[in-house]
């Protein structure tokens, strides 16, 4: 079915932040003037020809824009389809799309005259690409991370901490990426009149997942240029992976008029029948809209309203809840979302770096294993566009745990 | 005050009750299931009988962002034991069936009202005598499904404002507002603090002009000087987390605080 024109999400959201049903601003009290004073901000910023001159400056001298689309011929062979083509943000500074956001943010933060940025961080990609820019721009910063992940991604802790920031471990919950954000929401809430909260996906209370969205269509700006240059025409399908949704929106919001399939893939985990997974469009029991983190959307929750646990191989996949804009781009049947297991992404994983010499981020890695799907049922005339979100040097001591994991238990059997 | 008068009548009789004694009214805030659901049960009516005017019982819920450490801590632990938003009702109801007659408000976050369903979480809590609610994460631009449902059953619905409400929207908020104004005292969480904040008179006075209604003070007070100085400025004042750091103790040892607290929201003069 080819999608139909949806000249209304090019005025969404709204003026109170809504996509439909989902999104708005769940916050206490406290927040209210800070979220409008950002939002003034942000509109006055935009409108400004100088501030979008140094951050097209910076994104091209600084972070490496624009980066490369390829061509993966060997991994086209492998999949036997349609050509696959990634989109190179791997190679941005930091090693992932996240410098987009924060370096847009940090500026945004300076204008406003804060000196103070804080940040949540799960992998810890958003959390070196913040502290990277604060360094850049003279700004003091802290980042709030869970001290399960901090075991996880050690490295990315000392990457923070080289560059100046101040990591914050935060015990509450389940440690991960969910408590990060509350402890960040709590800081704001006492700090914000000197410091500016750089939210790193495309949630919370209106005006991030916008923000987000503005400063991450680089992605689907370039990559659509680029495909258009290579292969004369549009992709057939372009494809993402889904945690909170801010890679996926940067390529989507671009395609979005056009005659090209959108497939978010989410993290299935152990698969969505174990309950151990963090696909909250794929879990017809648990996955329902909600109230997380000062936005309505599809949220892993429980019978009472408890927020669930969630688990995915990948840290930058592995939260409860998706950015409002995907609830009602699903809604709407504009994109396809899907999920994939942490085997086959795994498998990926290893495949990319086998076949094309590039090891990519886990969580593009699910991306990566829907695109080998899609791409073996279209024939060889067809175009498949994959956003390789980061690259995975950070998930290298994960996967060999995990691989002597299994000889473990293969020898213990 | 009249027996029969529940919801928002209670609350506002309760109020007229503490001005008419020339004192504000003492407004204690429990976390439900907090350290154990049976402990609740003895808590509140220990409460009532040492003074307390009103309680607000916390709902246990698993991303607690306006609250502090020592309330996220029991309402983390709480849930371990099930507390549920109807475990949380089911206890009002028996804590109604065994006398208890001050005013009840329950204090939760919005999702797990959302998850039972607005209108029968409001049924629910009216059938088992609670008399209003207060919901953090919840302003008024998105309150409108749960402001009418409340509005249906007689229940106050409080909202907050915060020192950083610009007068205009104290005013909007104040309009709607019923029980009484919630006011947060200071930027940041819910935590025991050295100190009350600067230009907390000022701040009462703004909240005064917007609103005829009580005015009740929290957020951070943490001791009886602290209360006697907020119980002089507003109409109500609200301590949480210091008593929720004692609940651990039993019913006696909260008692003994809340006679300290009461005697300290008495004006002289």
């Amino acid at each position: 079915m080819q999608p139909k024109p949806m000249l209304e999400t090019r005025t969404l959201p709204d003026a109170r932040g809504y996509f439909g049903a989902y999104g708005g601003r769940f916050v206490p009290e406290t927040l209210i003037a800070p979220l409008d004073e950002l939002a003034a901000a942000y509109a006055e910023a935009q409108a400004d020809a100088g501030f979008r001159r140094e951050l097209e400056h910076l994104l091209q001298t600084y972070a490496g824009r624009p980066t490369p689309l390829y061509l993966a011929r060997r991994l086209t062979a492998h999949a036997g389809g349609a050509r696959i083509y990634l989109k190179r943000e791997d190679l941005a500074h930091t090693g992932a799309h996240k410098i987009n956001n924060t370096l847009g943010q940090g500026l945004l933060a300076r204008r406003m005259g804060k000196r103070r940025v804080i940040a949540e961080t799960g992998a810890g990609q958003h959390g070196v690409a913040t502290a990277t820019v604060c360094a850049l721009l003279g700004l003091e910063c802290t980042v709030y991370m869970g001290t399960a992940d901090m075991a996880r991604q050690a490295p990315n802790v000392e990457r923070m901490r080289l560059l100046g920031a101040e990591v914050r471990g935060v015990d509450g919950g389940s440690r991960t990426l969910k408590d990060a954000i509350n402890e960040a929401l709590r800081d704001w809430a006492s700090t914000y009149e000197d410091t500016y909260y750089l939210l790193g996906s495309a949630l919370g209370p209106h005006p991030y997942p916008l923000m987000v969205r503005d400063l991450q269509s680089c992605i689907g700006r370039e990559a659509r240029d680029q495909i258009l240059a290579a292969e004369g025409r549009l992709p057939d399908v372009a494809i993402a992976c889904v945690g909170g949704g801010s890679n996926a929106i940067g390529l989507f919001h671009v395609f979005r008029d056009d005659p090209v399939a959108l497939v978010g893939v989410e993290a299935g985990g152990q698969g969505i029948d174990t309950g151990r997974h963090a696909a909250r469009f794929a879990d017809p029991h648990r996955g329902r809209p909600g109230v997380l983190h000062g936005t309505r959307s599809y949220l892993l929750q429980d019978e009472h309203g408890q927020v669930a646990e969630t688990f995915s191989i990948s840290a930058g996949l592995d939260y409860p809840a998706v950015g409002p804009e995907h609830a009602y781009l699903r809604e709407l049947g504009r994109v396809r979302y899907t999920w994939v297991r942490d085997d086959e992404a795994l498998a990926a994983f290893r495949l990319l770096a086998r076949v094309e010499g590039i090891i990519p981020a886990l969580e593009s890695a699910h991306a990566v294993a829907e695109a080998l799907k899609v791409a073996a049922t279209m024939d060889a005339g067809s175009v498949v566009l994959v956003n390789l979100s980061g690259r995975g040097d950070k998930d290298l001591a994960h996967v060999s745990s995990l691989s002597k994991g299994v000889q473990r238990e293969a020898a213990d059997g | 005050m009249a027996e029969h008068v529940t919801g928002e009548g209670r609350i506002a009789a309760t109020f007229a009750a503490a001005a008419a004694e020339r004192r504000a009214a003492l407004v204690i805030y429990l976390t439900t299931g907090w350290p154990s659901p049976e402990a609740t049960l003895r808590l509140v009516p220990a409460l009532e009988e040492a003074g307390a005017d009103l309680v607000e019982l916390g709902v246990p819920f698993s991303d607690p962002i306006a609250d502090g450490p020592i309330i996220q801590r029991a309402s983390y632990r709480a849930l371990q034991q099930s507390v549920t938003p109807r475990r949380c009702v089911e206890l009002v109801a028996q804590l109604r069936a065994g006398g208890v007659r001050l005013p009840l408000i329950l204090m939760g976050y919005y999702n797990p009202i959302l998850a039972w369903g607005v209108r029968e979480c409001v049924g629910a809590c009216r059938e088992a005598g609670v008399d209003g609610l207060i919901v953090p994460d919840l302003p008024p631009e998105e309150a409108g499904e749960l402001w009418g449902a409340t509005r249906g059953h007689g229940l106050a619905l409080v909202p907050l404002v915060a020192p950083n409400t610009p007068q205009a929207r104290l005013a909007r908020i104040a309009e709607r507002a019923r029980g009484f104004l919630y006011l947060v005292s200071r930027p940041g969480t819910t935590g025991l603090r050295d100190r009350l904040p600067e230009g907390l008179a000022d701040y009462v006075a703004r909240a005064r002009r917007a609103s005829r209604l009580p005015l009740a003070l929290g957020f951070g007070i943490s001791n009886p000087a602290q209360a006697r100085e907020a119980a002089r400025l507003a109409d109500g004042i609200v301590i949480g987390s210091a008593i929720v750091e004692r609940a651990a103790q039993g019913p006696d040892a909260v008692a003994g605080f809340v006679r300290e607290l009461r005697a300290a929201v008495a004006r002289e003069g």
